[in-house]
């Protein structure tokens, strides 16, 4: 099965990417953004998805710093 | 006293901690596959990019083979030194608190700083004066020392935080101007400037040499 893992900067914690792009836009003409982060897609494929959130917690992300979201193929099927 | 010096793929540093370690010892290389440590008295987790940086710093790093054997060696109270992509390996590991993040600038930033020494439990740092100062190099892109308050309290309290930077010195971003921090017990450590590259006035400071001259004060003792 097809998994994405999506994974932001916690809330809370200064995202200096986010905000660089953030001012960036401005610049090009786009005055509505709000709230830009910039995180990572981990995209995989396993037989068992239920481990996927272990993988999360050990590798994948820093949950000290880090949220994760993981998308299934199933729940995600028009983009898969 | 025995010195070893760890080399991951995409470290960088390992030549001068090992250089810097000859200073006040015999020190002598690890490879990244390496499990046996017999003989070595501090091991020294030098900077670079290990295994590319790939993922997050020091993420695939802490699970090399290696890595767990000083988890080992760290438990039983050897001590342990991380510089840089080490002090980041030590914290992806949960051998030291909290993480690295990229620095606020998003820059990569090369200067020297000066430091002070904390009041702290640090084994390495046992050479030092409280509050003495120290000028040292540093050069990274992914500095930031950042843990959530209640952590920073903990630390602060508990005599974790070894190194602080002098103000104006905090070019990316730390939290409460942590430089360096060790572990509950004091055998390990981990900091973002550069020890390895001050330890000879030729190049402007021989401060780095007092974290190694505290390693062999510890190991004499």
């Amino acid at each position: 099965m097809k998994v994405r893992v999506l994974i932001r900067p916690k809330a809370g914690i200064l995202d200096a990417q986010g905000q660089t792009v953030e001012r960036a836009l401005p610049a090009l003409g786009f005055d509505d953004v709000r709230n830009v982060h910039v995180g990572r897609l981990v995209e995989l494929e396993v037989d068992n998805p239920a481990r996927v959130a272990e993988m999360c917690e050990r590798l994948l992300a820093n949950p000290l710093i880090e949220d994760y979201e993981i998308v299934t193929a199933a729940a995600d099927g028009a983009r898969t | 006293m025995n010195f070893g010096v760890i080399r991951f793929p995409g470290s960088c540093d390992e030549t001068d901690a090992l250089l810097a370690a000859r200073r006040v010892g015999d020190a002598r290389l690890l490879w990244h596959t390496d499990r046996d440590l017999t003989g070595i008295d501090a091991i020294i987790i030098p900077g670079g990019f290990s295994y590319g940086d790939y993922l997050r710093v020091g993420a695939i790093a802490r699970f090399s083979p290696v890595m767990a054997e000083v988890e080992r060696f760290a438990g039983h109270g050897g001590l342990v030194l991380g510089i840089c992509n080490g002090f980041q390996v030590l914290c992806e590991a949960g051998l030291l608190p909290g993480a690295l993040l990229p620095n606020t600038s998003l820059r990569f930033t090369c200067r020297q700083v000066e430091l002070e020494v904390t009041k702290s439990r640090s084994r390495w740092t046992s050479a030092c004066e409280p509050s003495e100062l120290l000028s040292i190099p540093a050069k990274h892109q992914a500095g930031r020392y950042w843990a959530p308050d209640p952590v920073l309290d903990e630390i602060e309290e508990g005599g974790q935080v070894a190194l602080r930077y002098v103000p104006g010195n905090n070019f990316n971003g730390s939290s409460r101007d942590i430089a360096g921090v060790c572990n509950r017990a004091g055998n390990v450590m981990g900091l973002m400037p550069h020890p390895e590259h001050a330890v000879d006035e030729l190049t402007g400071s021989a401060d780095g040499l007092k974290l190694f001259e505290s390693a062999l004060a510890m190991a004499l003792a």
